[in-house]
């Protein structure tokens, strides 16, 4: 028995947000049907990397990261008979997921109305940039933009340098963590009442709660954040520090306390700069925090970055390697947890999905098939989902309206 | 820009029929609050004298007080506080005889605190065998770096994050606000509901380990897949980012009052918008051959290459450069175009798009004269929608309710407990 044993899922998420929610249900047990289209390709099918370094719609380990163990399921929704099948799958489903920009499934005639007068108990999870309604709801946008609205990238960055955002679709992945205990909770109340209901989340106002102190500083006090590196409002030193190796390895140092200080001064073994008068209290060390930060750099140069952790964190200072996205697929505490579970998929190759965050004592998730080609479960899914005929399924087929994984011929 | 609002303390919740205890500090002190925001009954259990969330700043008025910190209310509202001391032998049972009414137990300790103080998940469900307990720690329980000390810094780079992020000429930047334990605390939230889902199907709890570092370490895109298969280690590009070994997009941009966001890049989102952005600048006279003669639907993700960038950038820049953050972003809006304002907590708080949801709420606080101004629910929930229930507590503010009203202490046992500091 899994947690997710036994819930249907019918899949429109795309590109990150969505699939990465999802993954969660499928790790755990769900039944995920995602419904794609080879007309409207899912964005993340054409993000590098690629297996073999080859383009191709079944060869992104970016698309392959989110979507282990959800079966493909190819739909031609542009045609009338697409929004059909949909239908069939809505009464069989517990849960519907989608991020598309607000209004696309009510085009489609598959608003939350819709679906319940399908399925009255049906669960309809959407999620968009800015939330249904509102001047900007149907406003387009990806994570790396979101980053912006959220306050995020305005603080991140140097304070005499412009701003710059935090890698990646980074509220993509903020997001899904408020979804799934916000899911997972109406299915439970459903249990307990029998009444589904629409859960829509405004990917901003989710992302501000990573951001709420300095929004509030600003509405209650007229106050505003800035931009300071890797500064510590308090406390010095707080920032990366150069390392041997090439010329761009880094360890953090963080002393927070008297004793993070003394423990580093023991560990530099009390070289006399440290003793000066300038240093000896946290005040004086964060009004000196240029010089100190100078000094300190001066010693952590010699180190390696992995040695100068482990002796640093020996001696009781908070010290950590800049990880390199190749020092984190190497990381012996991240393999320790298992983190990356190498699966083989027959165009991306062997590659790493990452695992929940999380050990249940109780569940282990389940890795049981490798991403979806776009369609490879549509003729499955239709035969033992909906209970159709192979007959049928050919003639769908035919007509365009399934869609099965031959890749469409070259443009 | 906020509403008025009110507490309902009756208002019904998704998960209004559970109990959290909720023994986190400022480091999980979120995972809590998403529950609570979706319903359920979240007893915040503070140290005698009250969390260190408490210690947090910035603080109102700049006057720091055990209810000035801002992290608390944004962290704390719609919780209940109780204060109990886990290193008294008193305050270990009175946890136990709350233990048969919880659901959940959450915490932020390092690895073995609690179970040093007899209150590991063994001794805890042998009292309450449906208890689901979450533990919210740097890497996890076990492992090579368990007991390391990970303050924000130091896990949002061990995570992977800081490196690929800032300038390339300076060292890496952490995001610009403490997000480690906001990551892991949101995953522990996630992994307690998806063993409560276990829990009613198979009957008993168990025990979720959260890593923040492996909740970091999911926010760096396809940087992990991009070294296994290519073998491409992802810098941090300032304005850029990295798409690939080779490929590049250009991120920020300055204005003339600011910075602005604007994805230029293929794929089938932003090609459009790139598209449209190109016919923009024609439409002002400042239109360029070379970017008219490209149709970037074409161009997949991560295909620009930096010899195209070269060309591009400097032609677009001066577009950008001519305009405000607001003409931008009407222009963005009218031609649907990736393009949103850098924005500062003012912009934020002036958004009009949170404006016509009423996103901001005031809500009052009986230690000060204003009323507070906090983020409205991460969801819209239809059958039961989220909303406020109560205010940031004060400390041990639900001491007399939940002791003596519902646990059945005498008051005068209560004074007791207080005065051995058990409380």
């Amino acid at each position: 028995m899994r947690p997710m044993e036994g819930l249907k899922v019918l899949d429109f998420c795309w590109v990150a947000v969505g699939p990465m929610t999802t993954s969660y249900l499928a790790e755990y047990g769900a039944t995920v049907v995602r419904v794609e289209s080879k007309l409207r390709p899912e964005v993340l099918r054409s993000a590098p990397p690629f297996g073999g370094d080859v383009r191709g719609p079944n060869r992104s380990a970016y698309y392959a990261n989110y979507n282990a163990n959800k079966f493909g399921f190819g739909l031609n929704m542009a045609h009338p008979q697409g929004v059909e099948i949909v239908k069939r799958f809505v009464a069989w489903a517990d849960l519907v997921t989608e991020n598309f920009t607000p209004g696309t499934l009510e085009k489609w005639g598959l608003g939350y109305d819709d679906l319940c007068a399908i399925k009255p108990e049906i669960i309809l999870f959407s999620t968009s940039m800015l939330g249904r309604g509102g001047p900007h709801s149907r406003q387009p946008g990806f994570g790396p933009v979101l980053s912006s609205l959220s306050g995020m990238t305005g603080l991140t960055g140097w304070p005499d340098r412009p701003p710059t955002n935090p890698y990646g679709a980074y509220t993509d992945f903020i997001v899904p963590r408020f979804a799934i205990p916000t899911i997972v909770a109406a299915l439970d109340y459903r249990r307990r009442t029998g009444r589904g209901q629409h859960i829509d989340i405004s990917q901003l106002e989710a992302s501000l709660h990573f951001l709420a102190p300095p929004v509030v500083e600003w509405a209650m006090m007229g106050r505003e954040a800035e931009r300071c590196g890797n500064r510590h409002p308090s406390a010095a030193p707080h920032g990366a520090y150069p390392c041997q190796g090439d010329d761009d390895r880094w360890c953090t140092i963080a002393c927070l306390s008297e004793a993070h200080w003394q423990a580093l001064c023991g560990a530099m073994e009390h070289p006399a700069w440290s003793q000066a008068a300038r240093f000896a209290t946290q005040l004086a060390r964060k009004a000196h925090e240029d010089a100190l930060d100078g000094l300190l750099a001066e010693w952590t140069q010699g180190w390696d970055a992995h040695d100068l952790m482990h002796t640093l964190q020996a001696a009781g200072v908070p010290a950590g390697v800049v990880q390199t996205n190749r020092d984190v697929i190497e990381d012996p505490q991240l393999a320790h947890r298992g983190h990356f579970v190498y699966l083989d998929h027959p165009e991306v190759g062997r590659h790493p999905v990452q695992r929940s965050e999380f050990h249940l004592s109780a569940a282990a998730p389940k890795h049981r098939s490798p991403a979806p080609l776009l369609g490879q479960h549509t003729a499955q899914v239709c035969r033992d989902i909906l209970g159709m005929s192979d007959a049928d399924i050919a003639a769908l087929m035919q007509e365009g309206v399934l869609e099965d994984d031959t890749p469409l011929p070259e443009a | 820009m906020a509403s008025e609002s009110a507490y309902r303390p009756d208002r019904e919740g998704m998960l209004s029929p559970y109990r959290v205890l909720d023994l986190t500090d400022e480091r999980g002190i979120l995972c809590g609050k998403i529950l609570a925001d979706l319903g359920a009954d979240v007893i915040q259990v503070e140290p005698p004298g009250g969390s260190s969330a408490r210690r947090v700043g910035p603080f109102y008025q700049d006057e720091p007080g055990p209810d000035s910190s801002l992290f608390w209310w944004s962290y704390a509202a719609n919780k209940r506080s109780i204060t109990l001391n886990l290193h008294t032998a008193d305050g270990q049972a009175l946890l136990k005889r709350l233990l048969p009414t919880a659901d959940f137990l959450v915490e932020s300790g390092l690895p073995g605190e609690l179970a040093s103080l007899g209150l590991g998940y063994a001794e805890l469900a042998e009292i309450n065998p449906s208890l689901i307990v979450a533990s919210i720690t740097p890497f996890g329980q076990s492992g090579p770096y368990a007991g390391y000390q990970a303050p924000d810094l130091v896990g949002i780079g061990m995570a992977g994050l800081m490196y690929v992020t800032g300038d390339p000429d300076r060292p890496p930047v952490r995001v610009g606000f403490p997000h480690f334990y906001l990551h892991g605390a949101a995953a522990g939230a996630t992994g307690a509901m998806l063993a409560h889902a276990h829990r009613t199907l198979a009957g008993a709890g168990q025990y979720v380990d959260v890593s923040c570092q492996e909740a970091v370490t999911r926010a760096l895109a396809n940087a992990p897949q991009s070294y296994v298969l290519d073998g491409g280690i992802i810098k941090r590009q300032g304005s850029y980012r990295q798409t690939g070994s080779t490929t590049y997009m250009r991120i920020t941009w300055p204005c003339r009052d600011g910075f602005v966001n604007f994805q230029f890049s293929g794929g089938a989102g932003a090609g459009a918008s790139v598209n449209n952005f190109v016919q923009w600048m024609a439409e002002e006279g400042m239109g360029d051959a070379y970017l008219e003669s490209l149709d970037f639907t074409q161009w997949g993700y991560g295909t620009i290459s930096l010899e195209m960038l070269e060309r591009i950038v400097p032609v677009v820049e001066r577009f950008i450069r001519s305009h405000s953050k607001q003409e931008l972003f009407d222009g963005a809006v009218a031609r649907r175009i990736l393009l949103f304002p850098v924005a500062t907590p003012r912009d934020i708080y002036g958004n009009p798009q949170l404006a016509a949801r009423d996103y901001f709420q005031q809500v009052p606080h009986a230690a000060f004269e204003e009323p507070l101004i906090l983020p409205g629910p991460f969801a819209n929930a239809s059958a039961c929608p989220l909303g406020f229930r109560y205010p940031p507590p004060m400390v041990g503010e639900h001491n007399r309710a939940v002791y003596v009203d519902e646990l059945g202490l005498q008051p005068h046992e209560l004074v007791r407990l207080r005065e051995f500091n058990a409380v």
